[in-house]
């Protein structure tokens, strides 16, 4: 008998602190295979946020910063440009990514600046206990918007993909999302894909991933995942927004 | 007779930079130092370096973070409302025990202020600026070879101590032109092992990180951190004695403050009047053995500031208020004559 | 054949890989409780298992191999 699945060799041995049924690690688990695969974890450089991730430092094997709140971009700039050889990810959450760091995100696609962000959105502030995120749905209850998120009052959740796909600056803009075993895979090979253009310098890959937040969306795990496919993803489809090395070989043919 | 070239002083400390080795500056326009950004601009694309213009200064410090963490020496400039802005940065680069290099030609303020030439940023230069435990080198140049010696000063001490320098000037330095030399200028270079380079599969995996949530390790490093500080407090303070020998009252003045003061303290001298001038030159580590000395020896202080009067507390702390200090400033972007400074120091000599 | 093993230790009994199984031979043991406090999942028939690696696929701890 061989091994077919084991977990892969770019996760430190370090116990993940995140809640029972909390999709960051898997998605963790496919940035590490990502690495693996692609046998780039002596020369990668990962970039912690501030939120429920903001230990990823502990998890990933290669060499790792911890960045402040929404910064990672920036973070990631400075080190890319110092060290163009390496390959240099973030790793943030809808609140880092899509509220305090916007500017820091939006700029960084601009410059297609050579660096692959895993985006983790699960609509809701997980690390401060569950409060309204720039990404949380209309009429999502959570403990900043304890009668349903009001558009009227807070405005609309910001869909980060259509934003950036309009940019010229980004080479890749996808969203997948971590809620069944076929989206789980599918996510994974657009995370592969966001690190492969980064080694091949095509620049700024954004992955999305969809994910859950069973504690603090109070549900089970098992419903999370059914409330990512029925609500979650209407709101926020998946697909590829932006590919421009595959829209040029389109134009080509 | 060493090599000498016409300058302006922000372009001396973006030479200085280069001459440093900085190949790494990121940073966003702002007046009084924007030429320090222009030069970069024009010259980082020839040399193999990098010039990057960021979005924010909170883009640009976290950006300098980031690249101080992989070993390179790097830098950014702005002024007073930029640094303020900067601050978060500053609080991640010192709990992160990185190197960098951070100017300030300072403008009046508070709030968006003047873009005239100021010194009040001294208290979030020295005492904080970002939250939590923590200091920056404080380098305060007063002239424009200054403004080039200390940038080199900066960077060497940086790496030395694994934290930030920062050149506290003025828009008057940053505007001013003088002759300059680089042939003085020692390069020193330091091992980084803690430095992001990637493992390559040869040591574990570094960790650049300013976050501890167990409060014991928190005090640890913070205490480990402050014996740093502590030997930096010992060996590192620079200052300027000028005519102290017989001095009864001492002027205390860093920057372009310390130039109107030595005016006036000659003037003083052809009014017969034993007056010296004690010139800080690094703010942190404040020059406390020399002020603690010259209390001992004068009977009276004048703290010239352009300011409502931040530096006099230093001065009192310092001189364990043993003598008075009096303030003789200006502030909001106005520089005192060598007149005003005169007067003060007659006044002061009445007292003694 | 395949075999399907769990660090039982580190398990939280999400139940994730639970839902994923198309074979419905995994359920999470109410009867045991690990060093972590949590009761985990437990593979009920090894015989029905085969390897295609979805539990492990939706497991957010990296605690199951897999083996064909």
């Amino acid at each position: 008998m061989a091994i077919v699945f084991e977990k892969p060799k770019a996760l430190t041995d370090t116990v993940l602190h995140y809640c029972p049924g909390c999709p960051h690690g898997i998605i963790h688990r496919l940035v590490a295979e990502a690495i693996d695969e692609l046998g780039i974890e002596g020369k990668t450089i990962g970039v912690a946020p501030v939120g429920c991730a903001v230990m990823a430092y502990d998890y990933f094997a290669c060499d790792m910063i911890e960045a402040a709140h929404g910064r990672a971009p920036a973070v990631a700039t400075g080190i890319k440009r110092c060290r163009p050889d390496n390959v240099v990810f973030t790793y943030q959450g809808d609140g880092d990514l899509a509220s305090i760091g916007m500017a820091e995100t939006v700029h960084a696609a601009a410059r297609n600046e050579n660096i692959t962000v895993i985006f983790v959105n699960n609509a809701i502030y997980g690390m401060t206990g569950g409060q309204m995120a720039p990404t949380s749905l209309p009429g999502q209850v959570t403990q900043t918007s304890p009668y349903g998120r009001d558009v009227n009052h807070c405005g609309w959740p910001i869909k980060v993909c259509e934003m950036l796909s309009t940019l010229e600056g980004p080479e890749y803009i996808t969203r997948v999302a971590v809620n069944n075993v076929k989206n789980v895979n599918s996510a994974k090979k657009a995370i592969k894909k966001a690190f492969q253009n980064q080694i091949e310098g095509k620049g700024f890959s954004l992955v999305e991933v969809v994910s859950a937040c069973p504690t603090n969306w109070g549900m089970t795990p098992q419903k999370a995942l059914e409330w990512v496919q029925s609500d979650m993803l209407p709101y926020y489809p998946i697909g590829v927004y932006k590919d421009r090395t595959a829209a040029k070989e389109a134009e080509g043919k | 007779m060493a090599e000498r070239v016409l300058m302006k002083g922000n372009e001396a400390i973006a030479e200085a930079a280069i001459r440093a080795g900085c190949r790494h500056y990121f940073g966003y326009p702002i007046t009084p130092q924007t030429e320090i950004a222009a030069y970069m601009a024009k010259k980082m694309p020839k040399i193999g370096g990098v010039f990057l213009q960021a979005e924010s200064e909170i883009a640009s410090i976290n950006m300098v973070y980031g690249a101080a963490a992989t070993g390179c020496r790097v830098m950014t400039s702005s002024s007073s409302p930029g640094i303020s802005l900067k601050a978060e940065g500053l609080s991640y680069i010192a709990g992160s025990d990185v190197p960098a290099l951070v100017v300030n030609v300072q403008r009046g303020g508070p709030g968006l202020g003047g873009i005239q030439p100021s010194q009040s940023d001294y208290f979030q230069a020295t005492k904080g600026g970002g939250h939590g435990d923590y200091r920056m080198i404080v380098l305060a140049p007063a002239s424009v070879q200054e403004m080039a010696s200390l940038t080199i000063k900066g960077f060497n001490l940086a790496d030395k101590y694994r934290m930030t320098s920062m050149i506290l000037a003025d828009g008057t330095i940053g505007q001013m032109m003088e002759p300059i030399s680089f042939e003085d200028a020692e390069i020193e270079t330091y091992e980084k092992p803690w430095a992001l380079t990637g493992t390559e599969g040869k040591r574990a995996h570094n960790i650049v990180n300013s976050l501890y949530l167990q409060p014991d390790a928190l005090e640890k490093t913070n205490f480990e951190r402050y014996e740093r500080y502590k030997l930096i407090e010992e060996n590192e303070p620079m200052w300027e004695e000028y005519m102290m020998d017989d001095a009864e009252v001492c002027v205390v003045a860093f920057g372009i403050a310390s130039r109107v003061a030595k005016n006036a303290v000659v003037a003083a001298r052809a009014e017969g009047i034993k007056v010296g001038l004690i010139r800080p030159i690094t703010l942190w580590p404040f020059p406390t053995k020399a002020l603690r000395a010259a209390a001992d020896k004068v009977k009276q202080f004048i703290s010239v500031e352009l300011n409502m009067g931040q530096m006099i507390e230093d001065v009192r702390l310092a001189t364990e208020c043993k003598r008075p200090v009096s303030l003789c400033n200006r502030t909001g972007g106005m520089i005192p004559s060598p007149e005003q400074v005169l007067e003060s120091i007659r006044q002061a000599q009445k007292g003694v | 054949m395949a075999k399907v093993t769990f660090r039982t230790d580190l398990c939280k009994g999400c139940g994730l890989c639970v839902s994923a199984c198309p074979k419905g031979i995994l359920a999470i043991d109410a009867e045991q409780i690990n060093k972590k406090g949590y009761s985990p999942a437990v593979m009920t028939d090894q015989e029905q298992c085969i390897g295609c690696a979805f539990c492990a696929t939706m497991c957010p701890d990296c605690i199951i191999t897999v083996e064909k």
